[in-house]
C-alpha cells in the first residue's frame, strides 16, 4: 500500500513537486536564518566580550551606574589588590584592568603649533604586558595597517581613520588633552606606534590604544582603572559560569555597599546585551512559528486544491471499500513523505548556503555606521548543532498541518457527496 | 432465477434538505433482489436512481425504512463497517470511468486487493484473470488517459470483478460510449453475470443497456412504478 502511494506520488508531479518546493524552500530559509541568527550573536557576544564588556566586569558601583559617561572620577581605585585578589579568588579566569577616556588628540606641526585637531576614544589596555592577553584577544596584531605595534611607554596605536583624517603618520607626535580623574586639564605626549583597522565601526572612527599604564600618568589615576574585565580561559562566554562567578563575588564583596565598591556584571547583563540576546533568541522562535503557519496555509491551500482535484480518487477509494480514516491516513502519510523529503533538500540546500557564508561573510559595515554596537563588519554565520535539524519543525509540521486541515473535507462530506462531486 | 436473497428494500424513503424543508428523492420503495440478477432501475432523469444505488452500496444512508445487504442493515452501518461491505462484496462502475490517473491499468485493477491485504502471487492471478475478462491483457502498463472510453470502461469493469463481489452497481455504465462499445460492454457484464452468478444492478435510461435487462425496476418521481422481468432481446443491430 506504502509503495502503491508511493508510485502515485512520484508519478504526479503536481502532488509532489509544488508542495515539495515550497518546503524546501521554506526549510531552507529557516536554516540559512538560524545559522545567520548564530552568528550576529556569537559575533556580538565575542567582539563586545573583547572590546567592552568582559565575560564578567567589575566597575565601581556609580562608575557602573553611569557608565555610558565614563565617568573616570567615580573609577575603582586600589586596583592593584583588587586584581590580585581576583586573581586568588579566581584563578580559572584572566583580570586585565582597562580605563576608557574621552578627549581631544592634537597633532603639531614642527613649529609646536596645532596642525589638526579631532576627538577621540581612548582604550587604555595592557598592550606591554602579554601575560593579560589583551593584543591576542583584541587581534591587536593582525588589525595593524601601518607601523608596528608599541613597545615602549609613551607610545600609542590610532585608528587607520582617525590617522587619515588628522594626516599623521607612524612615527609622528601626538598630545592628547583630556581631563584628569580629579578634574583637572592635562596634556600627555604620545608617538604614534601604528595605526589598526578592525573592521568593527565603533573601534574604527576615532579610536586611540594606549598602555594602561601611560593612561593612569595621563589621567592621574595612580593605582586606578574604570573597569576590571574578566575572561575564561577558554575564551568562550558560558552565562551560567559567568552568574556563577558573579554570585561567588557578591558573597565575598557583599552586594550592598558603598558608591565606590567593586560590583561585578556579566555580559549579558552590560550594556541591554540581555534583552538584545533575548530578542534574538526569541526571533528564531518567532521565525520558525511564523514561517510554520505561513507554509502550512500555503500547503493546506496546495492541499486543498489537490485534494478538491482528488476528490475524484477519493471517492472511487471509498466506493472500493477503504475507509475514510484510511484515506485520511494516508493523506497525512504522503505529506509527511513530501514535508520529509522538502526538509532533507530544504536543510541541504541551506546548510550549504551556510557553511558558504561561514567562511565567506557578508559585509554590513554599511548598517553599521555610526552606530556604537560592537559587532564585525564582516558578519559570518555560523552553524550550530541546532541548525541541522530546526529546519524539520516547519518542515514536517506544516506539512502535516496543511494535510490535516486539507483532509478536514473529506470527514465534513458525505461519502455520497463525495461522488456527486467527482461525476460533475 | 433468484437463488437466495442478497438485498432486502423495505419501505425505503430517502429525504434530503432543501432550502428550509426537505426534499423527497425516494418514498416508500420495496423491493427485493436475489442472487445472480441483472436487473436494473430505468426511468427518467431525476426519478431516484442514482439515490437508491448510493443507497444500495452504503454510500449513501436511508432517511426511513430498511436495506438489507449481505445481511446488513444499511442505516445501522458505522463509516468503517460500511467500508468494510464494500470492500468484501461490492463493485462499483460509474459513468465517468473514474480510474485512477497516474496509475497503470494493472495497478488499477489492482487496487481493491492491496485493501484486502492478498498476498501478491493471488493478486497478480486475480489482476491478470480479471484483465482477460474485458480483453485487456496487451494494455497492462498503459495508463488511463492513453485508453479509449470504452477500454477505460472495460478496465473499470476488471476493478470492480477483480476480487468477485457478490454485487455490482453500475450507474450509468454505458452514458460516454458508443453503440459498439456499450454492447461490447454489456455483452462482458453479462457473461460474468452468467459465469460467475454476480448479481449486477444497473442505473440507466439507456435503451442500449435497458435491452439487456431480465428484471426493469422503473422509477418516477422516486416511486416504483412498474417491476418486471423481461426477456432480453440480444444482438440487436443498431
Ligand atoms: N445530495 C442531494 N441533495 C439534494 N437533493 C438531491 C441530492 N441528491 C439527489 N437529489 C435529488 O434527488 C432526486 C433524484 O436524484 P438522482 O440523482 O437519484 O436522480 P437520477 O434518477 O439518478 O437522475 P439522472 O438520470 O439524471 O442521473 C433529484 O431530484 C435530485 O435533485
Ligand atoms: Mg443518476
Amino acid at each position: 500500500m506504502i509503495r502503491f502511494l508511493f508510485k502515485g506520488l512520484i508519478r504526479d508531479r503536481s502532488r509532489s513537486f509544488f508542495p515539495i518546493l515550497t518546503v524546501t524552500a521554506g526549510v531552507m530559509l529557516t536554516v540559512v536564518f538560524h545559522a545567520w541568527l548564530g552568528g550576529v550573536l556569537s559575533d556580538i557576544v565575542r567582539t563586545s566580550a573583547t572590546f567592552t564588556t568582559g565575560h564578567v566586569k567589575v566597575m565601581s558601583r556609580s562608575y557602573a551606574e553611569e557608565q555610558a559617561q565614563v565617568p573616570n572620577d567615580l573609577a575603582l581605585l586600589g586596583v592593584g589588590q583588587l586584581m590580585s585578589d581576583l586573581e586568588e579568588a579566581f584563578p580559572d579566569m584572566i583580570w586585565t584592568s582597562r580605563i576608557t577616556f574621552g578627549g581631544l588628540l592634537d597633532i603639531p606641526d614642527s613649529t609646536g603649533e596645532t596642525r589638526s585637531q579631532g576627538p577621540v576614544m581612548g582604550m587604555g589596555i595592557s598592550l606591554l604586558d602579554a601575560s593579560k592577553g589583551d593584543v591576542d584577544r583584541m587581534g591587536i596584531r593582525e588589525a595593524v595597517t601601518a607601523g608596528s605595534i608599541p613597545a615602549h611607554p609613551g607610545e600609542i596605536l590610532i585608528s587607520d581613520e582617525l590617522a587619515g583624517k588628522l594626516k599623521v603618520e607612524p612615527g609622528e607626535q601626538a598630545t592628547f588633552i583630556g581631563s584628569t580623574m580629579y578634574g583637572s586639564i592635562t596634556f600627555y605626549n604620545f608617538v604614534i606606534a601604528g595605526t589598526v583597522h578592525f573592521g568593527i565601526m565603533a573601534m574604527d572612527r576615532g579610536a586611540i590604544i594606549a598602555d594602561i599604564e601611560d593612561v593612569r600618568t595621563a589621567l592621574n589615576m595612580e593605582d586606578g582603572a574604570g573597569e576590571i574585565l574578566g575572561y575564561f580561559k577558554s575564551g568562550v562566554y558560558d552565562d551560567k559560569a559567568a552568574r556563577a562567578v558573579v554570585n561567588r563575588f557578591q558573597d565575598i564583596y557583599g552586594s550592598a555597599g558603598g558608591d565606590f565598591d567593586p560590583v561585578m556584571a556579566t555580559l549579558r547583563e552590560q550594556e541591554g546585551l540581555e534583552q538584545y540576546l533575548a530578542m534574538a533568541e526569541n526571533m528564531s522562535g518567532v521565525l520558525v512559528t511564523m514561517f510554520i503557519v505561513a507554509m502550512s496555509l500555503v500547503l493546506w491551500n496546495a492541499g486543498l486544491i489537490g485534494g478538491l482535484r482528488r476528490y475524484g480518487e477519493i471517492g472511487v477509494r471509498l466506493a472500493i471499500g477503504e475507509s475514510k480514516s484510511h484515506v485520511y491516513r494516508t493523506m497525512m502519510l504522503e505529506s509527511l513523505l513530501i514535508g520529509l523529503i522538502g526538509s532533507c533538500i530544504g536543510i541541504g540546500i541551506g546548510l550549504a548556503i551556510s557553511f558558504y557564508l561561514q567562511t565567506h561573510g557578508i559585509n554590513f559595515g554599511a548598517f553599521t555606521r555610526g552606530s556604537s554596537m560592537m559587532i564585525s563588519n564582516y558578519i559570518y554565520a555560523r552553524v550550530l548543532p541546532e541548525t541541522y535539524y530546526i529546519g524539520l519543525i516547519p518542515g514536517l509540521f506544516s506539512t502535516l498541518l496543511g494535510a490535516g486541515l486539507a483532509g478536514i473535507g473529506i470527514y465534513k462530506r458525505q461519502t455520497a457527496q463525495l461522488f456527486k462531486e467527482l461525476e460533475v | 432465477m433468484a437463488d437466495s436473497r442478497i438485498i432486502t428494500i423495505d419501505g425505503l424513503v430517502k429525504k434530503f434538505p432543501m432550502g428550509g424543508g426537505w426534499f423527497t428523492a425516494l418514498s416508500d420503495i420495496s423491493l427485493e433482489f436475489g442472487t445472480g440478477e441483472f436487473a436494473g432501475f430505468v426511468g427518467p432523469s431525476g426519478s431516484g436512481k442514482t439515490t437508491v444505488l448510493n443507497i444500495i452500496g452504503s454510500l449513501d444512508s436511508p432517511s426511513e425504512g430498511e436495506v438489507i445487504v449481505m445481511d446488513k442493515s444499511i442505516g445501522e452501518l458505522s463509516h468503517g463497517e460500511a467500508a468494510k461491505l464494500r470492500n468484501r462484496h461490492l463493485g462499483f462502475i460509474f459513468q465517468t470511468y473514474n480510474l485512477l490517473p497516474v496509475y497503470t491499468v494493472y495497478e488499477n485493477v489492482e487496487f481493491p486487493l492491496l485493501l484486502l491485504n492478498m498476498s501478491p502471487r493471488a493478486r497478480k492471478k486475480a489482476v491478470l484473470e480479471a484483465l482477460e475478462w474485458v480483453g485487456l491483457t496487451d494494455k497492462i502498463k498503459s495508463r488511463p488517459a492513453q485508453l479509449s472510453g470504452g477500454q477505460c470502461q472495460r478496465v473499470a469493469i476488471a476493478r470492480a470483478m477483480v476480487k468477485k463481489p457478490v454485487l455490482v452497481l453500475a450507474d450509468e455504465p454505458t452514458a460516454n460510449l458508443d453503440a459498439d462499445n456499450s454492447h461490447h460492454i454489456l455483452e462482458t457484464m453479462e457473461t460474468l453475470n452468467r459465469e460467475l452468478k454476480t448479481t449486477f444492478i444497473f442505473a440507466t435510461h439507456d435503451h442500449k443497456v435497458i435491452r439487456y435487462l431480465k428484471r426493469k425496476i422503473s422509477l418516477e418521481d422516486g416511486r416504483v412504478v412498474k417491476d418486471e422481468i423481461v426477456k432480453a432481446k440480444r444482438k440487436v443491430k443498431e
